[in-house]
């Protein structure tokens, strides 16, 4: 029984035409080109043009119900949009107010901070980023140790934020704070929103081996922030952040996107034809290629069955951390086979800035990139080490 | 990596090292990188004045007659210390199809200047689509008058923006995949008709594409016999991609050492993330890859001094597949093993990582010399 037949209603069907004809019509070029060479690094104005857009059609903020103004889709819609999307070389969402704040200031917000949230990030017009990582405070990010101390009505913050992704392009950030170190290390985190315009806020850049500007270190010199910014209790941030990431962790198996680099490759090997002086080695690279399609789909159909439980559950559980684990572990593959196909094409730091040169990224000419960059998603959004410990204890009781 | 060092190889070894860790030092590689190819290129000239450039050349032409072991120690060190220089184009390829196929007057003239460090090289044989086979040559060369004329594309030329002579591997006969019908041409880097698109490599080195058209050389530019040229060609192919495999198995050993210092001292959870089985198996790994990519290099660079083509092909392409395979683990895993620190770009590991991956894909990837073993066999 293929689990994958319940998006093959009618009405799903038309909807998935209507999505990919949008696309084709409304995403703009140059946009789609730095996502076809799997740039993870769009700049603010590109992902604020294509929000701008969807949400002039009704679909940005795709999983929030309407009465915060999202489209209130099903989950097969929302399913069925995001795989358009990818296929369709769409941006990725805002993921850190679309996916993170916004849902988590739903459940935890007062009806104030809602009021005050959820519009910035629903029109596009407030980018966030996520400060929860500090140097000394990864994997066990309960350990934390950036300082916010209660002064009447405001917090005093102290210390840094260590891979702020995008916190170079963001207007605000939401982060946790050491409120208090007497007890257990998990209570005495605060929740709070910040303005990275208040004084005393520093971003420093902090470039990837590959050249790219994702990450930043967040300094804070006795940077005041309002008691109204913080989210939920004083001291009771961490049950808050573990809801938001519940959320990020389901969406990192990037399935569809993987399946529009795999369509990539297939078409790299096909029009390029790098192996026309060697039908051996076409022989093998397409047999890897069909390996990781494989693999890919089983994964596709485990995230079909653990997203949609027979039972109409739709509770997540803790073994969603697979979906990262081989969701990350594909992608990387892709990119290295896609690297090994350019061959000498792939040696040349020289990735159009533009974008505009179509014809180098079809020479493979830029392919090394995206293998060298998502080395980082098995480190980011809980590292792999991490999720497998997940599923050792919270799935087989080791 | 070698079993064992003459006292002269213990000098060497000894200097090698002093270079890589004050001279070379990863805090000042970025400023050098910036003159990195440049006519006063102060890591050139420091080469040049240690004589290792020299080390490995003929003595009779200005070299000092070393082994393929001196070559083993130079590359290693080179690799721990992620020294980026034209050296493998300069020295092995270039040197090799000189010493190999040079008549009298092109070694005479060029293997001195080659040593003292006054001339660069680079060997221009890949073509599009990139297909790693010396024998997929389009590019024509055609007698005219008392000379040649030379047409033809050539892809990610090593160095071949830096070089002084380019060594261009040409067709004379046959057609593209034929092994008949090579030939090799001394090329000055400044002949007319020769277009030069040159850009950096993701190793911080410098790599060019070429055209050609209609390059003017004269009859004494032929190197080694007409239409015979990929046997020359082959044999320093081999020795570049030995020369660099053992250059990898001292990347590689760079990174398992800094990773293993760093699993020692990072703590998380209130524990160094080395004190966890699973971290620990990991670093098992990686130190068994290195160890029998160590092994692997050896065999590869030995191989070269054998007389037999066919052996020195199966030995060569055995290595290139090990320490391909090795470099991809060994790499991948010390980033995994740090965490975010290892992406960032003032951190060594992320720039080893891209040296072994610029490896993997130099002179044919695991999957063309799996298969050039396979067909190695005497048939
Ligand atoms: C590109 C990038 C973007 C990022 N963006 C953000 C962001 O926007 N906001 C934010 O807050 N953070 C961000 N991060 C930080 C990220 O979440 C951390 O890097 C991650 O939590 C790992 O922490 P660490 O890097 O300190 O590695 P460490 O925690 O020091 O881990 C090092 C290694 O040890 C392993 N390890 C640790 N503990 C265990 C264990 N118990 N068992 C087995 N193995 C273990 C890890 O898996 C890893 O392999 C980003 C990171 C990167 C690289």
């Amino acid at each position: 029984m293929d689990v994958r037949e319940r998006f093959q209603t009618a009405a799903l069907r038309a909807f998935r035409e209507e999505v990919r004809s949008f696309v084709r019509a409304n995403l703009p070029e140059d946009i789609r080109r730095k996502v076809a060479q799997e740039r993870m690094d769009l700049p603010r104005e590109d992902q604020q043009r294509w929000h701008k857009i969807l949400r002039a059609k009704g679909w940005a903020c795709a999983g929030w119900p309407k009465e915060h103004g999202g489209p209130g889709f099903s989950d097969d819609h929302r399913y069925v949009l995001e795989r358009e999307l990818a296929l369709g070389d769409a941006p990725r969402p805002m993921i850190y107010g679309e996916g993170m704040l916004g849902p988590t200031v739903m459940a935890y917000g007062t009806e104030a901070q809602k009021r005050q949230i959820l519009p910035g990030i629903l029109e596009g017009d407030v980018l966030w980023c996520q400060g929860f990582s500090e140097p000394n405070a990864g994997s066990d990010l309960a350990s934390l140790q950036c300082k916010a101390e209660r002064m009447g009505d405001h917090y005093v913050l102290n210390g840094s934020k260590m891979w702020t992704s995008e916190g170079h392009i963001a207007d605000w950030m939401f982060g946790l704070f050491r409120t208090d170190n007497s007890g257990r290390k998990q209570e005495g985190i605060t929740f709070l929103m910040l303005d990275l315009n208040l004084p005393g806020v520093t971003v420093r850049p902090i470039l990837l081996f590959e050249g790219t500007h994702e990450v930043n270190q967040v300094f804070f010199d006795n940077v005041c922030v309002p008691v109204e910014d913080r989210l939920g209790d004083e001291h009771k941030g961490w049950a808050i952040a573990k809801y938001l990431l519940s959320l990020e962790r389901f969406g990192t198996a990037e399935v569809s996107r993987s399946l529009a680099s795999l369509a990539r490759l297939k078409a790299f090997v096909r029009d390029q034809d790098p192996f026309r002086h060697a039908p051996e080695q076409r022989e093998s690279t397409e047999r890897r290629i069909a390996e990781l399609e494989m693999e890919l789909e089983a994964l596709e159909i485990t995230e079909v069955r653990f997203l949609f439980k027979q039972d109409g559950a739709n509770e997540v559980g803790p073994e969603a951390s697979m979906l990262k684990v081989r969701g990350t572990e594909i992608q990387q593959d892709i990119f290295e086979l896609t690297m090994m196909c350019a061959g000498g094409y792939g040696l040349g730091a020289r990735r159009d800035e533009s974008a505009a040169d179509v014809a180098a990224t079809r020479r493979g000419q830029d392919s090394a990139y995206p293998y060298f960059n998502f080395r980082k998603t098995a480190i980011y959004a809980g590292s792999n080490e991490i999720q497998r410990n997940i599923i050792a204890k919270a799935v087989l009781g080791l | 990596m070698l079993p064992s060092l003459t006292d002269e190889q213990r000098l060497l070894k000894e200097s090698l090292e002093r270079f890589r860790q004050q001279d070379y030092a990863f805090e000042k590689r970025k400023t050098l990188l910036a003159r990195l190819g440049a006519a006063d290129d102060p890591v050139w000239a420091q080469l040049a004045e240690l004589g290792w450039l020299a080390a490995t050349l003929p003595e009779e032409h200005g070299g000092l007659g070393g082994s393929h072991a001196d070559l083993a120690l130079l590359m290693e060190q080179f690799g721990r210390g992620l020294v980026t220089s034209p050296f493998v184009p300069t020295v092995v390829l270039g040197g090799t199809i000189l010493r190999l196929a040079g008549s009298a007057a092109q070694q005479s003239t060029i293997l001195p200047a080659v040593a003292e460090g006054t001339t660069r090289l680079a060997l221009a044989y890949l073509e599009p689509p990139g297909h790693p086979d010396p024998a997929c040559v389009a590019t024509r060369a055609r007698r005219e008058g008392d000379g040649f004329v030379i047409s033809g594309e050539k892809l990610a030329v090593l160095y071949g923006n830096v070089a002084d002579h380019l060594l261009v591997s040409a067709r004379t006969s046959g057609e593209v995949g034929d092994g008949h019908g090579i030939s090799m041409f001394l090329v000055p880097a400044d002949a007319p008709g020769l277009a030069v698109n040159a850009y950096r490599t993701h190793d911080s080195g410098w790599a060019a594409d070429l055209r050609l058209e209609r390059v003017q050389v004269s009859a004494d530019s032929l190197v080694g016999a007409m239409d015979s040229g990929l046997e020359t060609l082959e044999a320093a192919l081999d020795a570049g991609t030995a020369a660099i495999c053992a250059e990898a198995v001292g990347a590689m050993w760079h990174l398992h050492d800094m990773t293993l210092d760093y699993i020692k001292m990072r703590k998380q959870f209130g524990a160094t993330i080395g004190s966890f089985q699973a971290i620990q198996h990991r670093m098992v790994d990686m130190y068994m890859k290195c160890q029998l990519a160590q092994s692997m290099a050896l065999a590869g660079l030995a191989a070269l001094d054998s007389s037999d083509p066919i052996a020195r092909r199966r030995a060569v392409s055995a290595t290139k597949v090990q320490i391909g395979r090795a470099a991809r683990h060994v790499g991948e895993e010390a980033i995994q093993l740090h965490g975010g620190i290892a992406m960032t770009d003032d951190y060594a590991a992320g720039h080893y990582f891209k040296r072994l991956t610029m490896i993997r894909l130099m002179f044919g990837d695991e999957d063309y010399h799996l298969r050039r073993y396979r067909h190695s066999t005497a048939d």
